[in-house]
């Protein structure tokens, strides 16, 4: 057998696949009731849509509740070490371009002990689709707070409430310049799956935070705004090349004041409201709508930033192969390189 | 090509087997360039040769100061050598800190050559000196020749469109020139090299080829030099020779086993002293398909190296000691998901940051056992400059066949050191096998080879072969996550026993001298030069030494323990404080000696002898003497 490489040499023909053929024969071990659950279920209903086969496609995660995701996935899959998952799917990628790869990761896992390779991942803009459960706690060690925690939070090792502030994942991912970003909550199933869609559709990195509630730990972290009977006045779906509106009957708008975002309420008509622009090349809409947060705001969700770059792991090939075309090296040349002599 | 050798004047020529020379002086002066330069003229000449660079600690110490002192030694000769040699015969000191740190490993008598220029009331306050020591008898004990360096080499540069500054930065080239002289060698080397070099700055090569010739003509017409020295050219096997690098080599051996076993290489590396040239080199490499990715930190680049491994490719990695630190716990994903990586460490002195620039053998134990768990890997170490190329294709060898992580110990002296190299040819390298997954319907991640105990490297792309791995214990017959108690005692073992098989697969322990006696030297990795050396010259004294030198560490070769028992004695000379001797006495309960170095340079071969003397009774207690800071202990 060939080695695998860009051009392909193991790829099969296109399979019409289902949602069970992305389902692995492996035991759901979450708790009951954790977000993770539907997580999982509309990545399942998404990837026959991708039209790959199954063997192209791999999950990478880390450590933590949400890395046990790929072994639920029928596909080849890497649950590796805390916070490392980025730099296995970047070496894999890199190494062989004509994979579809997914890292899962957390907001401890991928903004804790992985914050670093996050920014460098997103920098690089190499073509994984990260998926960030953020639940704001640590959960499988059982209930510390995270990076994300909430300032103030008690928790069993910050019974006295936390004394630091948390990050916010969107922020970072658009300070880092990632290509895709956006947001989707557990509990809203639809948007979700469609955003996982638009993820993986997107060339370059796509980073997608979840909200995820942790019913164990961390119950209703969201619930304030994302609970089916408040979401639409307290959340604030984007939509590109539309005004930015929210409330049930989208009633509200979003408009600057300077710089500064704020509430239109009844907003009749949308002259001076906000558009929505994910193509846009400079990040500056997307850096506003990431300072909004409930209860000042309505939440943001849906993609906030979608641009084309060229990707790491596309350049590095590219190199590869111009310089095979400007002629293969040969093995004896290198060897002989520099000054040599003979001794007859 | 006209040759630029003038025709030898009429002098007196003394033929000498070996020669060690040593050029010192400010980190700014460029010794390391016409170090290499000579290197590369004596290598085309035909001498045997070993290089050992050695650069300060700080990248821009004060001009002049002793801290930024940077050295650089070869031994040349016509005859087959394995070391840098113990004390220098020739020193060519650029300024007076050059000769503070250096002049007291010249052997007595040995020709010191300074730039008379530089001994000024400034200069010999930063190298701390009371009084010149050309004036005040303190150099007695050599042949003190002073030369005007830097005067002479301005005067050759008159009407040059360069300033003082500049034209002092030809002084090395003038000094290049007068050794070049000195030896009877050719300029032709340097001649080419520096139009290649310079050849965008027509100035600049103007001046340095201006300087070389003064410098050569001035040993010519000066009648300070009573006698030039001959070295004949080495008789050594015919082929095709180049200078080589340990490190060069290093990437050249991973190159050839990629070109051998025709997976593409890919090499994550994060920049550190003294592995960086590593990543240097593989980086121009993309037309062999090779790719290479700087990463943000160690542990990215292991990680990405793994990825890489797993993904059918050839995986690799390469640091220093700190690295390797920072590096274990993912190498131990790699030993858990039994992926076969390949983890290079050029070793520098330690603990901690330690001496970035100066080699040491003292990762070894953190090679074995630096991880969490029952957690074995593979070892393989170089013995040569040119062997880096060798272990690299053997490293991957028994990565792939054996699936298994393999690390790679060079060290700073290997890495940076260099001699000639009898260039393979093609045919002769060994094949480098590896066996994807068969797409069979009973695939089994953990479903071990029979011989080896490999699993199979079933890799994405594969159709019908989706399976999860990862860090988690798996069981051994589903490749399920198993929490089992009999099974992950049963996978520990078979971990184990997966490396230790690895003993039938790679060649026995050569000995070198009688096959039973009273005294064994065991080496690895970077000494051989010096212990190989030191064993050899002991049997030419009559002394019943033999001695045997581990390229593999992990595990050991078959007959080791036979070799170990046969001898009344053992010795294990060591740059660390009892690596290997621990490793010997906890696993055949050998009651083996150390001789144990830790100064940051590699031994010279007269300490190998004086502890082999030692352990014969011939003497008393051997201890080791150190020179001042910043000197370059050959050996
Ligand atoms: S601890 Fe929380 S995040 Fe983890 S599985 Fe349970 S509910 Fe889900």
């Amino acid at each position: 057998m060939t080695a695998p490489t860009s051009n392909g040499s193991l790829i099969s023909d296109l399979p019409v696949l289902t949602r069970k053929d992305f389902v692995s024969d492996q035991e759901v071990r979450w708790c009951p009731g954790c977000g993770d659950y539907s997580i999982l279920a509309q990545m399942q209903k998404m990837l026959p849509s991708l039209k790959i086969p199954r063997e192209n496609l791999v999950f990478i995660s880390g450590i933590g509740c949400s890395s046990r995701f790929p072994y639920y996935v029928e596909s080849y899959g890497f649950h590796s070490i805390h916070g490392r998952a980025l730099t296995i799917a970047s070496g894999l990628k890199s190494a062989r371009p004509e994979l579809t790869v997914f890292v899962v990761t957390g907001d401890g896992d991928g903004l804790s002990i992985g914050g670093n390779h996050l920014l460098h991942a997103m920098r690089r803009n190499v073509d994984l689709n990260v998926i960030l459960f953020n639940n704001r706690i640590y959960g499988l060690t059982k209930g510390q707070f995270s990076p994300t925690s909430e300032f103030g939070k008690v928790t069993k090792s910050s019974p006295y409430g936390t004394t630091e502030q948390p990050l916010n994942p969107i922020r970072i991912a658009l300070a880092a310049g990632a290509t895709f970003v956006a947001r989707s909550i557990d509990r809203d199933t639809k948007h979700l799956e469609e955003t996982l869609y638009q993820a993986a559709q997107h060339k370059g990195i796509s980073f997608v935070e979840v909200y995820q509630n942790c019913n164990i730990f961390n119950d209703g972290a969201f619930a304030a705004f994302a609970e089916k009977e408040v979401r639409q006045d307290r959340m604030l779906y984007l939509e590109h090349g539309k005004p930015l509106r929210f409330g049930k009957n989208m009633e509200h708008g979003i408009r600057l004041n300077g710089f500064t975002p704020e509430v239109v309420l009844n907003a009749e008509s949308d002259d001076g409201l906000l558009i929505h622009d994910i193509y846009n090349p400079t990040p500056a809409l997307a850096n506003i709508l990431v300072g909004m947060d409930y209860p000042e705001f309505p939440v943001p969700a849906g993609i906030f930033r979608s641009v084309t770059a060229p990707t790491f792991d596309e350049l590095l090939q590219k190199q590869v192969d111009d310089a095979v075309a400007k002629g293969a090296g040969k093995f004896e040349d290198v060897l002989y390189s520099g000054e040599t002599w003979t001794v007859s | 090509m006209t040759t630029e050798t003038p025709v030898l004047p009429e002098r007196l020529v003394e033929e000498l087997d070996r020669v060690t020379i040593r050029f010192a002086g400010d980190s700014g002066d460029g010794m390391q360039l016409t170090g290499t330069q000579f290197t590369k003229t004596t290598a085309v000449f035909g001498n045997d040769l070993a290089t050992l660079p050695d650069y300060p600690a700080e990248i821009r110490a004060p001009t002049g100061s002793l801290p930024g002192v940077s050295g650089f030694q070869l031994s040349f000769a016509s005859s087959d050598i394995r070391t840098p040699g113990d004390a220098p015969d020739v020193l060519v000191a650029m300024n007076p800190a050059a000769v503070k740190t250096n002049v007291n490993d010249l052997r007595p008598g040995g020709l010191l050559i300074v730039d008379e220029d530089e001994f000024n009331s400034g200069n010999l306050k930063k190298a701390a000196y009371a009084s010149n020591p050309l004036e005040d008898g303190s150099l007695a004990k050599w042949q003190v020749i002073k030369v005007r360096i830097t005067r002479q080499n301005e005067m050759a540069l008159e009407g040059l469109p360069l300033n003082t500054a500049q034209k002092f930065k030809s002084r090395n080239f003038y000094a290049l020139g007068l050794i070049l002289w000195l030896y009877g060698r050719s300029m032709d080397t340097t001649v080419k090299w520096a139009q290649e070099r310079f050849g965008r700055m027509p100035d600049q090569l103007e001046a340095n080829l201006r300087a070389l010739r003064a410098g050569y003509n001035f040993g010519d017409t000066t009648e300070l030099f009573r006698v030039r020295y001959d070295v004949p050219p080495a008789d050594v096997p015919p082929g095709d020779y180049r200078h080589i690098s340990g490190n060069e080599a290093t990437a050249l051996g991973f190159l050839a086993a990629s070109v051998q076993s025709g997976l593409p290489l890919f090499y994550a590396s994060y920049p550190i002293t003294p592995a960086s040239d590593v990543l240097h080199e593989l980086s121009k490499l993309r037309n062999f398909g090779v790719k290479t990715m700087q990463a943000e930190d160690e542990i990215a680049a292991i990680g990405a190296a793994i990825g890489a491994a797993y993904g059918g490719h050839l995986g690799l990695t390469g640091t220093s000691g700190p690295g390797l630190a920072l590096k274990s716990e993912a190498l131990n994903l790699a030993v858990m998901t039994e992926l076969p990586l390949v983890v290079i460490d050029v070793q520098r002195a330690g603990p901690s940051t330690g001496m970035p620039t100066k080699t040491e053998q003292s990762d070894l134990l953190q090679a074995m056992f630096g991880r969490n768990g029952d957690s074995p890997v593979a070892i393989v170490a170089p013995a040569t400059p040119t062997e880096c190329f060798t272990m690299a294709v053997e490293a991957f060898r028994i990565a792939l066949k054996h699936m298994v992580p393999v690390i790679y110990l060079s060290d700073g002296y290997l890495g940076n050191g260099s001699e000639p190299w009898r260039i393979p040819k093609l045919a002769d390298l060994p094949k480098v096998a590896y066996h994807y997954a068969a797409q069979d319907a009973d695939f089994s991640p953990y479903r071990r080879d029979a011989e080896t105990l490999a699993r199979p490297w079933a890799v994405p792309g594969q159709k019908g072969l989706e399976h999860r791995i990862g860090g988690l214990e798996k069981s051994g017959a589903t490749g399920d996550i198993s929490y089992d108690p009999e099974n992950h005692h049963k996978m520990t073992l078979a971990r184990a026993e997966k490396v230790a098989r690895i003993v039938n697969d790679i060649p026995l322990l050569e000995v070198l001298g009688p096959e039973t006696g009273d005294l064994l030297v065991l080496s690895w990795g970077g000494t051989y030069g010096a212990t190989t050396t030191a064993a050899e010259r002991a049997r030419r004294a009559g002394k019943s030494v033999a001695s045997a030198h581990l390229r593999y560490l992990n595990p050991f070769p078959a007959n080791l323990e036979t070799v170990l028992r046969s001898y009344k004695r053992v010795l294990i000379p060591e740059l660390n404080n009892g690596q290997l001797s621990l490793l010997i006495r906890g696993k055949f309960m050998v009651d083996a000696v150390g001789l144990n170095k830790i100064s940051g340079q590699p031994f010279k071969i007269a300490e190998v002898e004086g502890k082999i003397d030692e352990m014969l009774g011939l003497t008393g207690p051997y201890h080791l003497q150190f020179g001042p800071a910043a000197t370059l202990g050959g050996g």
